[in-house]
């Protein structure tokens, strides 16, 4: 700012001195305002607002100290200078100026020289004070502007993330509200057979670049676990779509679970997050799920392996999840909590319902204050009848439904090697309207002929080595090998849907080019049996109308019907 | 003689950053004292005298009037003291000192005027 805009206001009693002043100030290009005393001084302040002050000590009516304190007090946040006149020599009278609000003092004799330096000097420290406010203002202003936005990009991320099934009564989860911005994301959907797709995955760094990759991983994982994509599917897809749209250095540590209740297994991929647990109900070990592959978003498409760990799941057995904020949290002799201790309160829990409160107590209690960036997760695999899947969303009227018309396909080897046919064929038959009541039913049916046909027929997988853990572990390793080294074998489906009364009737015939089985034997099998390692025959029966297999059991023909719709 | 209590070189500065406005600056350093004086002698107790002799001090310094100001000086530190004695006998230094002043600051204004 130009001297010549800087106003000084002169506060002095003696007429003479004044005059001096004013025209020693005025010389040196200010403008002037001059007042005799105190409370003119005070008036004049508040009405022109001058950048500098020029006070002498003792006034009548209201003395300079007074007057200072009110001057600074008017003022509020902005600095005005104020110079004490005065010819008050002793020390504690000068620091009396200091305590009133002084910024300085001129002793009389007044020399110009002195006084015009003292006033450009204080000058400049008005102006540096001025801009240090401003720029407080506009970071304040920032901040609030970037809090906003990341309220708004959390208010729509919400509204994607409840798309899922965490609020399904086997599900137990703890996560802060600042997760989003942590990085941390929890999702979880029902496919249409009533599985379940868990997602608990960790994002590189914090604040909205680390929201931001949440949102395409969220739609394909909701969006691929609708359709009825399997959990390889929906990885490949997940991180085909992460390394495309994440810059170099961002990617997500993730693990992923497919819990069947018909079936009751698990199937796990954990890629980069902390071990998770498989809690037994007869006081076993945890079983450690451990990270065997790189996170989300780092692979190229043809390099990703989505290859994962099938596990058997009780009635009543849990998964327990954990983000890197619990065995991360350090105390103050920087020493980690720890995988043992983390174990040690999972062996050491009694109440599974108190499971949480003892994981959190022990990390307290280690640490001496909390952490708000702990996400926890538990699923219990319970009978399919506990839960309840929300019914499937259809966007058309149903009017125009396909009522008489049957196709055939016919998947051979190459083929079965890399595609998955079930998530078409399900878009098919929703446009059956006749059939959408009973679409979960038709889900798991469709993927039990499938995966029948494919492991025992095509691939001559022994369904009896699916005992226990270790295997489950022989089993998936075998069909991943046999899968690889599949020549020739092949599958049908055909599909028939027509009218029958009021309603209709849909046919699906299966055929697979395997060995066959003896039918009546496995279906005699104890159902127990059957649920985990059988072929799950019974199954199919009693969620269909009509069951049978012929060709020594390379062809299974399952009935759907349904009546008049209303 | 003069030397002693006027410093000519403060009158020569004043009238450099006064310009045109030194004999108004004389003007009213005249006018100003002689109000100055009447509240030395109208002062009812020790304060209002100190604050009298500071002020007068003050003014007084500014315009080069160095043996006025000292006696203003003495006559401040003196009544911070009980009992005051020797008071009276200061002002009427003061008094006297001023009018000579007085004369000589007149005698700058004539100068001054017929230049």
């Amino acid at each position: 700012m130009p001297d010549s805009t800087l106003t000084v206001l002169i506060a002095e009693d003696g007429a003479a001195d004044r005059l001096l002043l004013a025209r020693i100030v005025s010389k040196q290009g200010y403008a002037v305002l001059t007042a005799e005393n105190g409370e003119q001084a005070v008036a004049l302040f508040a009405e022109q607002r001058p950048q500098v002050v020029l006070l002498d000590a003792l006034m009548p009516v209201m003395d300079g100290f007074e007057a200072a304190r009110r001057i600074k007090a008017l003022a509020g946040e902005t600095l005005v200078p104020i110079i004490f006149l005065t010819s008050l020599s002793e020390e504690e009278a000068l620091v009396r100026c200091l305590e009133a609000g002084g910024d300085d003092f001129l002793a009389k004799p007044y020399s110009p020289v002195i006084l015009g330096a003292k006033i450009k000097a204080m000058d400049r420290l008005r102006r540096l004070h001025a801009t240090v406010l401003e720029q407080r203002d506009q970071i304040t202003r920032h901040h609030h502007h970037l809090l906003n936005e990341q309220r708004v990009a959390k208010a729509v991320f919400d509204k994607v993330a409840h798309a899922g099934c965490l609020s399904a009564p086997n599900i137990r989860y703890l996560q802060s509200p600042y997760a989003l911005f942590n990085g941390d994301l929890l999702l979880a959907a029902f496919t249409p057979s009533g599985d379940m797709h868990v997602l608990l995955g960790d994002f590189t760094g914090h604040g909205l670049p680390a929201a931001v990759g949440a949102m395409p991983l969220a739609e394909v994982f909701y969006g691929m676990t609708a359709k009825g994509y399997g959990l390889a599917e929906t990885l490949r897809e997940m991180n085909a779509k992460l390394k495309r749209i994440l810059p170099v250095d961002m990617f997500c540590c993730a693990v992923l679970l497919n819990l069947s209740f018909q079936r009751r297994v698990v199937e796990v991929w954990n890629g980069g997050m902390p071990d998770g647990y498989l809690l037994s109900v007869d006081g076993r070990e945890p079983l450690a799920l451990v990270s065997r592959h790189l996170p989300l978003g780092v692979l190229a498409p043809e390099r990703f392996d989505d290859s994962t760990q099938v596990l058997p799941l009780g009635l009543g057995e849990r998964l327990f999840l954990l983000s890197d904020g619990v065995v991360d949290t350090s105390d103050d002799q920087d020493q980690l909590f720890g995988v043992e201790r983390l174990r040690q309160v999972l062996v050491d829990n009694r109440q599974p319902g108190l499971l949480f409160e003892e994981v959190l107590h022990a990390l307290d209690a280690f640490r001496g204050r909390s952490r708000d960036d702990v996400s926890l997760v538990e699923i219990r695999m319970v009978e399919p009848e506990a839960l309840s899947p929300p019914p499937l969303i259809y966007s058309d009227s149903g009017q125009s439904a396909p009522l008489d018309w049957s196709l055939q396909f016919e998947f051979r080897a190459q083929t079965l090697k890399r595609f998955n046919p079930l998530p078409y064929l399900l878009q098919l038959l929703q446009e059956v309207h006749g059939l959408r009541a009973q679409s979960g039913a038709l889900h798991s049916v469709l993927s039990e002929l499938y995966s029948n046909a494919l492991e025992h027929g095509v691939l001559g997988l022994d369904s009896a080595l699916k005992r226990d853990a270790a295997g489950f572990a022989e089993y998936y390793r075998q069909r991943s090998e046999r899968l690889q080294a599949l020549g020739e074998g092949c599958i049908r489906v055909g599909l028939r849907v027509e009218p029958q009364g009021l309603g209709g009737r849909l046919i699906i015939e299966v055929d697979d080019s395997g060995k066959g089985f003896n039918v009546t034997k496995v279906l005699a099998r104890p159902l127990i049996e059957q649920g985990l390692s059988g072929r799950g025959l019974n199954l199919i029966r009693r969620l269909s109308r009509h069951a049978e297999w012929t060709d020594q059991g390379r062809r299974a023909c399952v009935e759907f019907t349904w009546d008049a719709l209303a | 003689m003069t030397d002693n209590h006027i410093d000519r070189k403060v009158l020569s500065d004043l009238q450099e950053v006064m310009d045109d406005g030194y004999l108004h600056l004389l003007e009213i350093f005249l006018d100003d004292s002689e109000k100055r004086l009447s509240q030395l002698h109208e002062a009812k107790n020790a304060t209002e005298l100190g604050h009298a002799a500071h002020s007068f001090k003050g003014s007084s310094s500014n315009m080069g009037a160095l043996v006025l100001a000292e006696l203003c000086r003495q006559l401040e530190e003196r009544v911070k003291q009980q009992p005051l004695y020797g008071i009276e006998d200061l002002i009427n230094q003061i008094d006297r000192e001023y009018v000579l002043v007085r004369q000589l600051y007149s005698d700058e204004h004539q100068r001054v005027l017929i230049g």
